[in-house]
């Protein structure tokens, strides 16, 4: 536990020298200027909050409110009475084998990106402690470049990269003799138009996890190394028992954060599988609520299906919150 | 610049300091050939993207796969700035995301204020509820917010669905919580004596605030701003559901959209589409990376 919160300080230490100017014991004291001052904090809080409310705490409330009535296309104009229907919507989704196949679908494609996404992001992240200063800058720039391209124009890159006929992949795979890829179309197989997506989201998403990764173990200090390897400990035995365990945390919120964003993914779904596929057979929840809501005109079952999937992901941030309080972080 | 770097200030220090995981030149060179390798492949969608927005459209009609093109062209911008009138929509995705960042973050800034500087009872509470609401699936609540705005349009139609402020205002909504969670580690920088420097010559609670505090964590408000702006730019969701009908108020996601047709994508303009719409985001990104990186990481950590 020492070696964990150690890790901790070091990291915070290296990520923001500005936050480690100041004592680490004056976690507690360094409010008390302003300090208690009655109202004045709820003054600068409530424009932010106001806002959150409306825009997300009600959206939340009215979400679950609306999973709960039969609210199709009449009811919105008005044309037939609203009616409350309690668990019904759920009861179908629960009946209906399409739903789980969407939920399978989701949590294998999720899980696959999760997975492609750690492994690229920290074999890369420990690739990039061995290289010559400039390899590692050119890494990180093309890597960065990724990070920041729009989910819309990756998907159109990759789309035209993976073209049937267009695509530059299908032309190098037959230019080496693999002529049955002549005009083969990545997104009308099922698992290959996975695989397409996955890949982009994989290419924009594992710099978060090289970065972060990266200034974990810069922020390792070198004595404790320089001991263990004095101790006579191996390269692989030191990065076994002391970077890995010093590493654990940063690698949780990752692994968390990477859950959460591939967990949600809507765009590159849409955008690459046109709309989730042929017959719906790439639909993540994400898309498939959507499509139940606006394109079928099924309010109440869509919300249902937003319900499920707001219901899944408070359950990791749970976890991730009770994670960042074993590691004693200070709120 | 007290950027919070990361990646750059490490390597600068690299040659004093003993690197760890060095062994023998050889593996070494293994190791940077095989970093290159991966670079180049990391790299060469973008730089795809870029090389057929250049082509002219006979040769990416004739499926020229040719990594270099003679004759660069600016014909397939031309194409998508006149027909498609892509010129209108960039301007409406720039005030778009201009007005979320200066809302959202002048917002987050005053509530991350009132979080770290003051002891009140509610204050690790509210702190959760910030961490919990940058969890929340933004995305599940489109069919809620749909009919909220739909309702707000009639009584304020500025913000109504197909009207630029329907998106201005969800985005704010969505941008807060990250603001508040990044700005936080920079407001709790600034030590407590200038503070009390500030008090002892008179200045109020609000006039330290705006005029000592805020200027103090101005690169924190950039690189938060930065954050903002991005994913209120890359938004394709909201744009799509909200502006239904009004053509004249769509964004550049929805608008790249309209060049693919079945079986005769214009790649051409779709390239060119997407070079116009990722330049900003990526000069911005590369410009605040350092406090970006560094800002996710404090927030991913805590």
């Amino acid at each position: 536990m020492t070696a964990l919160t150690s890790a901790k300080a070091d990291v915070s230490g290296t990520q923001s020298p500005k936050q480690s100017r100041k004592p680490t014991t004056a976690g507690a004291s360094r409010r008390r200027a302003l300090g208690k001052r009655g109202l004045e904090p709820w003054f600068y809080l409530a424009p932010a909050f106001i806002v959150l409310i409306a825009l997300l705490g009600y959206p939340i409330f009215q979400l679950i409110n609306v999973s709960l009535y039969d609210y199709r296309q009449a009811q919105v104009s008005g044309k037939a009475p609203l009616q409350f229907t309690g668990l019904e919507n759920y009861q179908k989704l629960v009946a209906d084998p399409e739903f789980w196949s969407v939920l399978g679908n989701t949590v294998l494609f999720a899980g696959a990106c999760v997975v492609l996404t750690l492994l690229v992001g920290t074999s890369l992240a420990v690739l990039a402690t061995r290289l010559r200063p400039w390899v590692r800058t050119a890494l990180f720039v093309v890597s960065l470049g990724a990070w920041a391209t729009p989910a819309v124009t990756g998907s159109a890159v990759w789309l035209f990269l993976f073209d049937p006929t267009l695509g530059l992949v299908n032309k190098a795979l037959v230019s080496i003799g693999l002529t049955q890829f002549n005009g083969y179309s990545w997104t009308y197989d099922k698992w290959s138009a996975f695989g397409l997506v996955a890949s982009e989201v994989v290419w924009c998403s594992f710099p978060f996890v090289l970065v972060t990764v990266y200034a974990g173990i810069q922020a390792i200090s070198t004595e404790v190394i320089e001991a263990a390897r004095l101790d006579g400990a191996s390269m692989p035995r030191i990065a076994r028992s002391i970077m890995l365990p010093m590493l654990r945390p940063i690698v949780m919120v990752v692994t968390i954060q990477s859950i959460i964003w591939n967990f949600k993914i809507f765009s590159q779904i849409y955008i690459m599988t046109n709309g989730g596929g042929i017959a719906g057979q790439n639909l993540v929840l994400n898309v498939y609520g959507y499509q139940q809501a606006f394109a079928a005109s099924l309010y109440g079952l869509g919300s249902a299906l937003g319900v499920i999937m707001t219901a899944l992901l408070m359950i990791v941030t749970l976890v991730y919150l009770r994670i960042l309080k074993r590691t004693g972080e200070v709120l | 610049m007290t950027a919070v770097d990361v990646s750059l200030r490490k390597n600068r220090r690299a040659p004093d300091a003993p690197q760890k995981l060095r062994k023998g030149g050889r593996r070494r060179f293994g190791a940077d050939a095989a970093a290159l390798a991966i670079a180049l492949l990391v790299a060469f969608p973008l730089f795809w993207m870029v090389l057929s927005a250049l082509k002219p459209k006979t040769a990416l009609d004739a499926g020229d796969a040719a990594p270099f093109t003679l004759e660069p062209s600016l014909d397939s911008f031309m194409r998508v700035l006149s027909v498609n009138n892509f010129g209108r929509y960039f301007l409406n995705s720039v005030i778009v995301a201009l007005v979320v960042v200066i809302i959202s973050t002048v917002l987050a800034f005053l509530a991350s204020v009132a979080l770290t500087r003051y002891e009140f009872k509610m204050r690790t509470k509210l702190l959760i509820v910030v961490l919990v609401s940058q969890m929340v699936p933004v995305e599940a609540l489109t069919i809620p917010l749909f009919f909220l705005l739909r309702n707000a349009g009639e009584a304020v139609p500025i913000v109504g669905l197909n009207q630029l402020g329907s998106l201005v205002l969800v985005h704010v909504g969505f941008s807060i919580p990250f603001a508040i969670w990044m700005l936080r580690g920079f407001v709790a920088a600034v030590p407590v004596e200038i503070e009390e420097a500030a008090r002892l010559d008179g200045a109020s609670g609000f006039r330290f605030v705006r005029s000592v505090l805020f200027p103090l964590v101005a690169p924190g408000v950039v690189a938060c701003s930065v954050f903002s702006f991005i994913s209120t730019w890359n938004d394709f969701l909201f744009a799509k559901t909200f502006i239904i009908s009004a053509q004249e108020n769509q964004t550049l996601p929805m608008a790249l959209l309209t060049f693919f047709k079945p079986d005769q994508n214009d790649w051409g303009a779709i390239m060119a589409g997407s070079v116009i719409m990722t330049i900003p985001v990526l000069i911005f990104f590369i410009a605040v990376q350092r406090k970006l990186v560094s800002g996710l990481a404090g927030a991913v950590k805590g």
